[in-house]
């Protein structure tokens, strides 16, 4: 069992949403590393948003207008004090984590990553941290170069720095792996890059929802967050870099919103974050961003990894005391992800079979099929966990998968 | 006017009706799975797989003396049991029969919530692709 360090029970009734039945039986949802529920405390703010203050943000004179960006630059603040990021203007708001890595790779593209240069990623990306940077790479004439994990599922961080030449242009490494759920050593990995001057981004959409994560500490370059997977709405994400990066940066795309002075033959660009926000902005899931992150704050992210820690712990345990059942990643410190194979299964049967049970996990690649690839499977099962999950819901996969590892065998 | 494929289809919704639950149903696709066919591994190449499904599924469709010829298999063992359920209402029928054959038992037999055409391995594919094979081939 494990001791609580928050109050389950007061959370679960936050989410109305997992008091409701799947195919007559109780939900136990355990897909959160695709996306979280959202409290109720989120839904309400954007219902009122709409309600009371609905205006496009930093175009009007009309109150309404100037409300709405108050409201929006407010949830700008809320945002850098959650990730420890120096100022407000190196928050940058992209519809999802995948929109922010392509403005990145778009930037980049532009004039900063040329022929012959390289760009590091690892084996262990999703496929959002690995296509942008494959597709730059190809279309400029650049490398991508490889770092590769081990049997375990850890990162071969010494396999970091024969990858790192002068022609590195970014080591692009995610924090949390969504199907190893390894966590990275990302401030000792930053400081081999930098050693080179080589800028770091990290892709924290697994890591910001489970644990404390401050940009100064970790040191890097750039981060990118994703809302949907941290009690907010889908839509929203956030792309944080360097002051001092984001100035250099071309804007990476264009059109309203992110610009100074147009005339026929130029265009000066706004300022800082301004410049990277083309267009109109999903104000609402700002919105839902900033009480999402009061709702983690309230709770304390402390208290919320340790209850990840732990649900974990138990996860583990419990799964590898089975017969027959094939776990990938076994990091010390796991976190978020627990993807696994029955012996003889496949992955999409087993998915159904809990599915049945009203348990909810994804099968698949998890857009990651240099995983897959590395451990010689096709597809895999994979349960992830949040903060109002329970043991009693890890019991439930433990029975579903014992059902269905009879039913398959 | 009834027709061999829709004899065969109502035999299977009897065959169902006494399950009445989707873990029952799945026990029986997943015997329906191990009876079907051995795996194949000709039939388990790239150029019979179809795209886009969530477990793999091979299938490949040939025409003699006027006769759709099925062969289909599938990683996963509930999609080789429907794939089973399949072969069984449409081998060795007409191509054209094949391409216009509404296939309602699907739905009866409770395996609806994997006909959603948004679901990824939707046995909606698998469908539209065993029906499309068959109007090419039957021209």
């Amino acid at each position: 069992m494990i001791t609580d360090t928050i109050d389950i029970p007061a959370i679960r009734a936050d989410f109305p949403i997992l008091a409701r039945e799947v195919r007559g039986r109780p939900l136990v949802y355990l897909d959160n590393a695709a996306t979280t529920h959202k409290p109720l405390s989120v839904l309400e703010e954007v219902l009122a948003f709409y309600r009371d203050l609905n205006s496009n943000v930093h175009r009007g004179a009309h109150s309404l207008s100037e409300q709405a960006s108050d409201r929006y630059e407010a949830a700008r603040e809320t945002v850098r004090r959650f990730i420890g990021a120096a100022d407000a203007c190196e928050v940058v708001f992209t519809h999802g984590t995948t929109d922010a890595i392509n403005l990145l790779a778009a930037s980049l593209g532009e004039q900063h990553v040329g022929a012959g240069d390289e760009i590091v990623v690892t084996e262990m990306e999703h496929h959002s941290n690995l296509v942008p940077w494959q597709k730059l790479c190809a279309r400029i004439g650049a490398t991508l170069k490889i770092v590769p994990f081990d049997e375990d599922g850890s990162l071969r961080t010494e396999m970091l720095e024969s990858r790192l030449t002068e022609r590195t242009r970014l080591f692009a490494l995610t924090h949390v792996s969504n199907v190893l759920g390894t966590v990275n050593p990302v401030k000792e990995l930053v400081r081999l890059a930098h050693a080179r001057d080589i800028p770091v981004l990290v892709d924290a959409a697994q890591s910001v929802p489970r644990f404390p994560v401050d940009v100064g500490d970790l040191g890097c370059d750039f981060l990118v967050v994703s809302g949907h997977k941290m009690y907010a709405e889908t839509g929203i994400g956030v792309l944080y870099g360097r002051a001092e990066w984001l100035r250099r940066l071309p804007a990476g795309r264009y059109g309203g919103g992110m610009v100074a002075t147009v005339d026929w033959e130029r265009t000066t660009e706004a300022d800082l974050p301004f410049k990277f926000e083309a267009g109109t902005p999903n104000v609402a899931a700002a919105v839902s961003l900033d009480a999402a992150i009061r709702y983690l704050n309230a709770i304390g992210m402390e208290a919320v990894a340790e209850h990840e820690r732990q649900l974990m712990r138990y996860a583990m345990r419990r799964l590898t005391e089975l017969d027959g059942v094939r776990v990938y990643g076994e990091t010390a410190g796991k976190c978020g992800a627990l993807s696994f194979n029955l012996d003889g299964a496949g992955a999409y049967d087993v998915a159904l079979i809990l599915d049945t049970l009203g348990i909810a996990v994804r099968s698949g690649t998890h857009c990651a099929q240099p995983i897959m690839r590395h451990y010689g499977v096709n597809t895999a099962v994979r349960a992830s966990f949040a903060l109002y999950n329970t043991t009693e819901e890890i019991d439930a996969l433990i029975d579903g998968v014992k059902r269905a590892r009879a039913m398959l065998r | 006017m009834s027709t061999a494929i829709d004899e065969t289809q109502a035999r299977i919704i009897e065959e169902f009706s006494a399950l009445d639950d989707s873990l029952d149903r799945y026990e029986r696709l997943i015997d329906l799975g191990r009876r079907h066919d051995p795996p194949d591994e000709q039939l388990r190449s790239a150029e019979h797989a179809i795209p886009g499904c969530q477990s793999q599924v091979w299938i490949r469709a040939e025409v003699r003396d006027g006769r759709l010829h099925l062969h289909a298999d599938s990683d996963s063992l509930i999609i080789r049991g429907v794939l089973a359920l399949l072969l069984r209402v449409l081998d060795g029928r007409r191509p054209a029969e094949v391409a216009a054959a509404d296939l309602h038992f699907l739905e009866e037999v409770g395996l609806t919530t994997h006909l959603s055409p948004s679901r990824a391995n939707g046995v909606a594919t698998i469908v539209r692709h065993l029906q499309r094979s068959a109007a090419e081939l039957g021209e």
